[in-house]
């Protein structure tokens, strides 16, 4: 009966090569997506409204605060839910199981060079997230390299190492804390006057200039989504790892 | 228009970026309609992502053009903009300001499109995060049900929907059905009612009604002498056999006890 499958499967891909051969070329200047009015705007203005070199990271701070912002909420929202299904399901005590459980020690070259490798690994991180304006990089990305060094660790020794350093209380309460920012720079522009997320109302209370308050308080809004990323990445790991029991594990 | 140089060539040299894109996503939703193992359904929505990611990033791309990040001589912070608000305060004094100016279309036209970046950026991690919460789901559903089989997990489902919510039917059915087999066979009953493990046979009795007889008479079996082998085989079970509906009833009441005595078979062996 599988096969019965490749029907509707072929059917929609012959549906998109047949409306594939009307796509603009590689690279064509002129297509569509190029020459909309909102993308060469963000092109032309970013420099003025927020002086920030990096489109991407004024676009997606900035000009889509919302959406990034409810993007790091979604995030959060999927640490908060693999918490409450996997928090103590994998109790159940399992014959099998036992079994496996080594009581070798971690080999000594990975975790020497895991012990140097990692303060690199998370200085780059924060690299990433303050670079985020002048070169690519910003809160996701470097909240993401940032999670993986605390993986790292994990994988190095185990999940009970990692988790003395980063517990699970704890990236939950940064998480939150990472919302918290964002939302609040947000209120705090809509107190000064302004509309939500309208960066530009802080330069009361920075002795900047309309523009250069929307640069700094895009750096704010980034390092709030750097740290819920980092933390609800450690705790992905951490759960679905340990099956929720948050010891031993890979 | 359709001789087969012209459209390969069109498909497989200028467009190439499209094939890889719609043959990506093909994978991606086969494997996620096909496949009935969860996991391979999971990683077949991963593929069909990546798909759309390269779709939103092939569109982004302009011939000649850098990435959406300003030039030396477009940076507002750069020289050239210094010496462009120097000109300025000169001629109107005043607090010194800087002056970035509004790039010209031709200059437009030297930067990649950012919004798709912008899109996919967060798509990535969002996506990441999903996945997450995917993972964490089948990893309960295998601990719930011992199997990410699609196929299954129906069995199971089905099966216990019939344990649990007993229509008013079903449930004068089993409500008749009790006195008789209490009368056949009043050790076996007697002993199942004193523990929880009786739900489970009438759930049975109801699911499959023909084989209910053996079947039961085999459970009470399994329950009094083999809870400590069957705890073992448990594993074995992902390992399907679910076409006979016969040999299922005795597995399923061979799993129901094992997280209870487990424990103490454990005890037994430290």
């Amino acid at each position: 009966m599988k096969w019965i499958s490749l029907i509707p499967v072929f059917s929609v891909g012959a549906l998109l090569l047949f409306a594939a051969k009307d796509f603009p070329e590689w690279g064509d200047p002129h297509s569509p997506a190029s020459q909309s009015p909102v993308s060469s705007h963000f092109i032309n203005n970013t420099g003025v409204d927020t002086e920030v070199p990096n489109m991407v990271t004024a676009v997606l701070a900035d000009y889509r605060g919302f959406d990034t912002m409810f993007e790091t909420v979604v995030v959060f929202i999927a640490g908060i839910a693999v918490l409450a299904i996997l928090k103590g399901s994998g109790r159940r005590p399992r014959g099998r199981h036992r079994s496996y459980k080594l009581e070798a020690e971690p080999d000594l070259i990975v975790t020497y060079t895991v012990r140097l490798v990692v303060p690199v690994i998370q200085l780059f991180a924060f690299y990433v997230l303050a670079h985020g304006h002048v070169s690519p990089g910003g809160g996701f990305q470097g909240g993401v390299v940032m999670g993986a060094s605390f993986i790292l660790i994990a994988l190095a020794w185990d999940l009970d190492h990692a988790l003395v350093r980063m517990s699970l209380p704890r990236c939950m309460v940064i998480a939150a804390v990472g919302i918290i920012i964002y939302a609040g720079i947000g209120f705090l522009s809509m107190f000064m006057g302004g509309e939500f997320l309208d960066y530009a109302e802080l330069e009361r209370l920075l002795p900047v200039s309309r523009e250069m308050a929307r640069y700094y308080a895009i750096l704010g809004v980034e390092i709030g989504v750097g740290f819920t990323v980092a933390s609800i990445m450690f705790a992905l790991y951490a759960n679905l790892s340990s099956e929720g029991r948050l010891k031993g594990g890979l | 228009m359709f001789e087969d140089g012209a459209i390969i060539n069109e498909l497989l040299i200028e467009r190439l970026n499209y094939f890889i894109y719609v043959v990506l996503l093909l994978i991606g939703l086969h494997a996620m309609i096909a496949k009935r193992n969860l996991i391979k359904k999971l990683i077949g929505m991963s593929i069909f992502q990546t798909a759309i990611i390269l779709f939103y990033v092939s569109i982004s791309v302009k011939n000649e053009a850098t990435i959406p990040i300003y030039k030396a001589e477009h940076d507002p912070h750069g020289a050239a903009s210094k010496a462009a608000a120097i000109e300025l305060n000169s001629t109107n004094s005043g607090k010194p300001l800087y002056a970035p100016t509004e790039l010209q279309s031709s200059e437009t036209q030297q930067y990649a499109n950012p919004l798709p970046h912008v899109l996919m950026l967060t798509a990535i991690v969002v996506g990441v995060a999903t996945l997450g919460l995917a993972l964490a789901l089948c990893l309960r559903i295998q601990q719930g049900y011992g199997t990410v089989e699609e196929d299954e997990l129906l069995v199971k489902l089905e099966r216990s929907d019939a344990r649990y919510s007993l229509s008013p039917l079903a449930k004068a059915i089993s409500s008749r059905r009790r006195p008789a087999r209490n009368s056949r066979n009043p050790r076996a009953t007697g002993k199942s009612s004193s523990t929880p493990k009786r739900s489970p046979g009438y759930g049975k009795n109801l699911g499959s009604t023909k084989a209910s007889k053996p079947s039961t008479a085999k459970t009470k079996t399994t329950q009094a002498n083999k809870n400590p082998n069957s705890v073992n085989r448990k594993p074995g079970t992902t390992s399907a056999k679910i076409g006979t509906k016969k040999s299922l009833p005795p597995k399923k009441t061979s799993i129901k006890p094992a997280g209870k005595t487990s424990p103490q078979q454990k005890k037994g062996t430290e």
